[in-house]
């Protein structure tokens, strides 16, 4: 089994490491979604190095804590953390949406060690995390499920579908995280069709809610943590992230939401990036 | 061996998919099985009753039903999913795409009340295009059976495969006509009648109804042979070029459009292989209506008689 880390200056370098190799892989590939991926960086790298159990030398391990996720674009940050973790050869992440590569543009679940679910239309991962941890609660297994949605995704039907599903299962074993970043391919989720009030609506659904602010590790790993505690309800820990976060240019802007970087945006923010590192690097334990 | 009798007894076929949950249930721990709110007109309730650990009544979200069993099944377990055709399918093809058959999970479709013969419940009901847009997905098995019988072997073969399987069956009442006997293996056509001057291909209620026309079409001195093709897919290429070969004509009959079901996959195979005359009979590119089943195959031609026309019509 994977060793938990808990040093919190230790995941921000991770963190750090896994947004250079986003994008690094979404220039080489060309195409793919920037500011979602890298704006996860933190969350992916407080579940895959502190939160879930998992061992990458075993992916298929019974026992292991599941991960489902279901907004299959921003999959660039999951590849680069299973990397990272072990899964796979941290080189093959140049290979990203090429032919032939295991890394396919939106996940696909049997070609590459660590991935749960094929993805990519919105809306259907929460329902099959729902469907694991139904069969989880009834064999009184350990593992729990965790999910990952996006806000953009919470305008199809079927996420709500599924949210009342699994409140009347009482899954205490399941949480969603929700990369609450504000944007959709069209704009601002608030402009293009208001999510608000989200926390008063999953409170309502029957759901244990917590918000976070989606960079502060601790404060993710804390959550995860809390949400292990609620055994009658399901938990979604509605993270508040920015998108393209730590890359300066990219922060906050929806037009990031679909692009790839070009070598002279890659110069300029792996440079920042490397910034950051050193700014992470010099602070006191 | 007889593989088919003349029976008295009528079942609906969705009864055979009832009864193999409960054998499957006894026998197998890891099948789970689930519904859209319609548990007892798909006999899932007599599952439900008996395991209920492994019952997951969703409510109208056929959606959901369709992630909610690729997650079940992602955990090595053998699930199905039963509805209404015109809803799941229908409602649910893009989660059956990526959720189901992309992840290549075991989940199998079951629909009920499929067909014309739904009846009284009208054209929003009639479940009559789920053939076309089931057949075009890669990694599904796409099954029709003709009785209840033949569904409850369907059933039983469905769960034995790794990948997924949809399973159309019937709201209506028709003759159990086929035996314990009678041989069923997925993509292998059943021949229930020998003829030499046309072929007909069906499947699901009209398969019988092939049966009484073939007896009728007898006495005028036509030949037909009446082939089961519970199978749409994989399609067995080599009964339908066999029998095109041996009767020169060709007639697919199908409660389903003629655009995109059987008459389609039947085409594909002769226009590649070995073209010859051939008639797709169906419901011809429109929605039906209200009325009992009897009625609705009678003026759709899809009774015994009507399928009689149209064969007599076709080798002219």
């Amino acid at each position: 089994m994977m060793k938990r880390i808990t040093n919190i200056k230790k995941l921000n370098l991770i963190a750090n490491t896994i947004r250079q190799d986003v994008v690094k892989m979404l220039y080489e590939a060309k195409s793919g979604h920037s500011a979602g991926s890298i704006g996860l960086a933190d969350i992916y790298t407080a579940l895959y190095f502190s939160v879930l159990y998992h061992d990458p030398q075993k992916p298929d391990w019974p026992d292991r804590d599941r991960h489902v996720l279901s907004n299959g674009h921003v999959c660039p940050v999951l590849y680069a953390t299973l990397a990272n973790a072990g899964y796979f050869p941290k080189k093959e992440l140049m290979t990203l949406r090429k032919l032939g590569s295991r890394l396919q543009g939106h996940p696909h679940r049997g070609t590459l060690p660590g991935i749960e679910n094929s993805s990519g239309p919105l809306g259907q991962g929460l329902s099959q995390a729902v469907g694991m941890a139904l069969v989880a609660k009834a064999e009184q297994k350990k593992w729990r499920v965790y999910c990952m949605v996006s806000d953009g995704e919470q305008q199809e039907g079927q996420i709500w579908e599924a949210a009342m599903l699994a409140a009347k299962y009482k899954l205490g074993n399941l949480t969603v995280i929700m990369d609450r970043n504000n944007i959709q391919i069209d704009g601002y989720t608030e402009e293009v069709v208001p999510l608000e009030p989200l926390t008063e609506k999953y409170r309502a659904f029957g759901w244990h809610v917590i918000d976070v602010d989606g960079h502060n590790i601790k404060q993710i790993i804390d959550a995860c943590n809390e949400s292990r505690a609620v055994y009658e309800r399901p938990t979604i820990i509605i993270a508040h992230t920015i998108p393209g976060k730590a890359v300066s240019f990219m922060e906050h802007r929806f037009e990031w939401h679909g692009k790839p970087p070009s070598k002279e945006d890659m110069d300029k923010a792996l440079a920042e990036l490397e910034n950051v590192r050193k700014l992470i690097e010099e602070e006191e334990i | 061996m007889n593989l088919i009798t003349n029976p008295e007894l009528k079942k609906p076929s969705r009864d055979g998919f009832g009864k193999a949950l409960l054998e499957l249930g006894e026998k197998n721990p890891d099948v789970w099985v689930l519904t859209a709110d319609v548990s007892e007109s798909t006999r899932t309730h007599l599952f439900a009753e008996k395991f209920p650990q492994r019952f997951v009544q969703v409510g109208v979200a056929e959606q959901n039903m369709a992630g909610i069993a690729s997650g079940i099944a992602a955990c090595g377990k053998t699930v199905f999913i039963s509805a209404y055709g015109v809803f799941s399918p229908g409602r649910n093809w893009d989660q059956l795409r990526v959720s189901i058959c992309y992840n290549d999970v075991n989940v199998n479709l079951h629909a009920s009340h499929t067909g014309l013969t739904v009846g009284p419940d009208g054209a929003s009901h009639q479940a009559l295009e789920d053939l076309s847009i089931t057949r075009c997905l890669p990694n599904l098995i796409v099954m029709s059976p003709a009785d209840m019988e033949e569904t409850r072997k369907a059933v039983h073969a469905a769960a034995a495969t790794k990948t997924p399987c949809y399973i159309r069956t019937s709201r209506e009442k028709t003759p159990v006509f086929t035996t314990e006997a009678t041989p069923f293996e997925i993509g292998k056509a059943n021949v229930y009648h020998e003829g030499k001057d046309v072929a007909i291909f069906a499947h699901g209620i009209p398969v019988y109804e092939s049966l009484k026309a073939a007896e009728s079409l007898k006495k005028k001195g036509i030949d037909a042979a009446v082939i089961d093709c519970h199978t749409i897919k994989p399609i067995d290429k080599d009964t339908i070029v066999k029998y095109a070969k041996q009767c020169g004509h060709v007639v697919t009959v199908e409660e389903h459009q003629i655009n995109g079901g059987l008459g389609s996959a039947v085409a594909e195979v002769l226009a590649e292989n070995y073209p010859c005359p051939m008639k797709r009979h169906g419901v011809y590119d429109t929605f039906c209506e209200s009325g009992s089943a009897r009625e609705l195959l009678k003026k759709y031609m899809l009774d015994a008689e009507g399928i009689e026309k149209v064969v007599e019509k076709a080798i002219l």
